[in-house]
């Protein structure tokens, strides 16, 4: 008898011990995540802050060697890198959204589609980036920044056609039908009342796609090639912002690498921007809760 | 009059947005069209208009599929010569130089290409990062669904979400110049005394793990396959951790009440509760984090070394599939060195493509059936 409560309460004490171990873990892991997380965020804004200066702003790189210099090119290739992609991913993006929820529901070809979208969206960016070259490039039979816009492009549309399509399912049904029972045509009904319905959560799908193809630099490397030279012609190579990082990271000079770390400073600070306007739309929209 | 019902989703207060990308499981049933909206339809005089308006919707939706045939295809097409070539081998051969008995896998100027090094740098490089990202994840999501107090779960979640925002380059900017010398300085000599220490040696030489051609010998530079591991490990964390976390919400709140009430501590309700119920769900989660490991580039490609060789040592530099196209496609010298790296990206493609497939029926085989949310 006596034994018997001594083995329980023994196992009882192995089970709490493994319990407060088990607790103990998990903030540990815990801990070691986000230790590092905040360190790389530290780090960069300790780094970026002080190598920023105006000068980063408003010229354009120096030679190799050579002290000062900025990034404005960079800054304004990315934006026309940027605006090519979205004026090809958004539309496209959101036609197919539409075309998911409001015409195709439950047939085979919108779940096709679906799952196309889907594996598109895992494929990764530097395949993008060969298929943009020899889909572009390649014909063109040079590196342009339209090549460069078109691999973003690419990018951004699974992104957009999925959230377009959650948030338009969203909308409910007599919505609709109040719009057509008005004698609005369709194609309008589903523009102007179901798209404007569900417009913050297809602006936060677009913003969360632009974000995500701001940074990359996998596919710009032989489509938009980078340029040291100030230029926006859509048939010339063209700097952008994570290229240049790139470049400047991997070179031996102090110098570049300061500039490096200024770069990515302002493109994350870009970026977080839009992540941060992103959780504002969509805490306000009528979509609120519900999204 | 059932069928005028409105469908308005119930309003289940507060949930975030959930990404598009994650669970396809997350779709509401689609309701039928009502007879009078298809009425309404039918009857009015902008026929030519909606056809039109649906064609032109059709042809965007379709556009997805043409994009990715169009990619597939460029792909066969322009890596033809390099299949020609060399077949099948290209993937497996070990190649030796007749003359000074040491494999030549990649000689642009010779003309030689074969892409085992690419691919065990791809590998043993992601089953590092999964080594070190999966305990910690699964830790992350535990702490965040059973343990964490409220006022600390919004903070986390948005770092998760900055960090999932930070781009590629930037992580390997800061590898270059903080991970590189830590891990040299360090962590390395650690694991270095650690696997050379005589006894060790002596205890499990056998496995030709350990000493000087072990898994930590040769030259410390600090750049190599632990250091692209590591990064990769801090850029899939991230996703792992709030996957998981998302599958372990799924399970219902009534598992774990069951399993408490029959006197479980917490831990036993975690592991017994929740995830014995979600481990599948946690497997596709693990493997989407894979398929991101797998074609990440950039940081790879600034902190792996670009050497393409293979050595035993994790300090010892190599190439990844991604990162050996990002360095040397723009430069390619000739057609068969261009070929040689489209093929390996086609392969790059369609192990995603399996990958991601594979990851998504799992996650969307859990979080299908309950989207309750607990708490």
């Amino acid at each position: 008898m006596k034994d018997k409560i001594k083995l329980q309460s023994a196992r009882s004490s192995v089970r709490s011990i493994s319990d407060h171990l088990a607790t103990g873990l998990a903030i540990l892991a815990t801990i070691l995540v986000v230790a590092p997380l905040i360190a790389i965020f530290v780090y960069l804004v300790y780094k970026g802050a002080s190598s920023l200066n105006l000068a980063f702003f408003t010229e354009t790189p120096k030679p190799e060697g050579e002290a000062g210099g900025g990034m404005a090119n960079a800054i304004v290739g990315s934006a026309v890198l940027l605006g090519i992609a979205s004026l090809m991913g958004i539309p496209v993006g959101i036609g197919g959204g539409i075309y998911l929820a409001e015409f195709g529901r439950g047939t085979r070809l919108a779940n096709a589609i679906r799952f196309t979208a889907d594996v598109l969206n895992g494929v990764p960016s530097i395949v993008m980036g060969i298929a943009a070259y020899s889909l572009v490039v390649v014909p063109q039979h040079h590196f342009s920044a339209f090549s460069g816009g078109v691999a973003l492009g690419i990018m951004m549309i699974p992104t957009v056609t999925r959230t377009t399509e959650e948030m338009l399912l969203m909308v409910p049904n007599s919505v609709r039908e109040a719009a057509l029972g008005l004698g609005v045509p369709g194609w309008r009904s589903v523009l102007s009342i179901t798209l404007k319905t569900a417009s913050p959560g297809v602006i936060t799908g677009c913003m969360l796609a632009f974000a995500r193809v701001a940074g990359e630099t996998a596919p710009l490397i032989f489509t938009a090639l980078g340029n040291q030279f100030w230029s926006v012609s859509l048939n010339q190579p063209i700097a952008a912002l994570p290229l240049q990082i790139y470049i400047y990271a991997i070179s031996p000079y102090e110098d570049q690498h300061r500039l490096a770390w200024a770069g990515a400073l302002v493109l994350i600070a870009l970026i977080v921007t839009a992540v941060a306007l992103v959780r504002f739309v969509a805490s306000r929209g009528i979509l609120k809760g519900a999204s | 009059m059932r069928k005028l019902e409105s469908h308005a989703e119930p309003s289940d207060g507060g949930v975030p947005a959930k990404s598009s990308s994650v669970a396809p499981g997350s779709q509401r049933p689609s309701p039928p069209v009502s007879e009078i909206r298809r009425y309404l339809l039918a009857r009015g005089n902008s026929a030519l208009a909606d056809g039109l308006f649906k064609g032109v919707m059709t042809t965007c939706a379709i556009s997805i599929f043409a994009i990715v045939g169009l990619i597939a295809i460029e792909l066969i097409l322009q890596s033809q010569l390099t299949w020609h070539k060399f077949g099948l081998s290209f993937f497996y051969k070990l190649n030796i130089d007749p003359d000074t008995h040491l494999p030549v896998f990649w000689d642009p100027v010779n003309g030689i290409f074969y892409a085992l090094p690419f691919l065990y740098g791809t590998l043993v490089s992601s089953l590092v990062a999964l080594i070190i990202a999966v305990p910690l994840a699964i830790g992350v999501a535990i702490f965040l669904t059973e343990m964490c107090p409220g006022f600390l779960r919004a903070p986390l979640s948005f770092l998760t979400e900055l960090l999932a925002a930070i781009p590629s380059v930037v992580y390997g900017l800061w590898a270059i110049f903080v991970l590189v010398p830590l891990l040299r300085e360090h962590i390395s000599p650690i694991f270095i005394g650690a696997f050379s220490y005589p006894p060790v040696v002596k205890l499990f030489g056998w496995t030709g793990l350990v000493g000087d051609d072990g898994l930590f010998g040769g030259p410390n530079l600090g750049l190599g396959l632990l250091a692209a591991g590591t990064i990769l490990a801090i850029m899939i964390l991230p996703i792992i951790a709030s996957l998981t976390r998302e599958v372990m919400t799924a399970v219902p709140r009534s598992q774990r009440e069951a399993v408490l009430a029959l006197g479980a501590t917490r831990w036993e309700m975690i592991r017994m509760g929740v995830l014995r119920n979600a481990r599948i769900g946690i497997v596709g989660s693990i493997i989407l984090g894979l398929g991101r490991a797998l074609g990440e580039t950039m940081a790879v490609a600034m902190v792996i070394g670009n050497s393409p060789e293979i050595h035993r040592s994790l300090l010892s530099t190599g190439h990844s599939m991604a990162s050996v196209i990002a360095n040397e496609f723009s430069e390619a010298t000739s057609d068969l060195h261009r070929s040689a790296l489209v093929e390996i990206g086609l392969a790059l493609f369609v192990v995603t493509i399996i990958v991601n497939a594979l990851a998504r029926m799992l996650v969307w085989a859990v979080t299908r059936g309950t989207p309750a949310r607990v708490q």
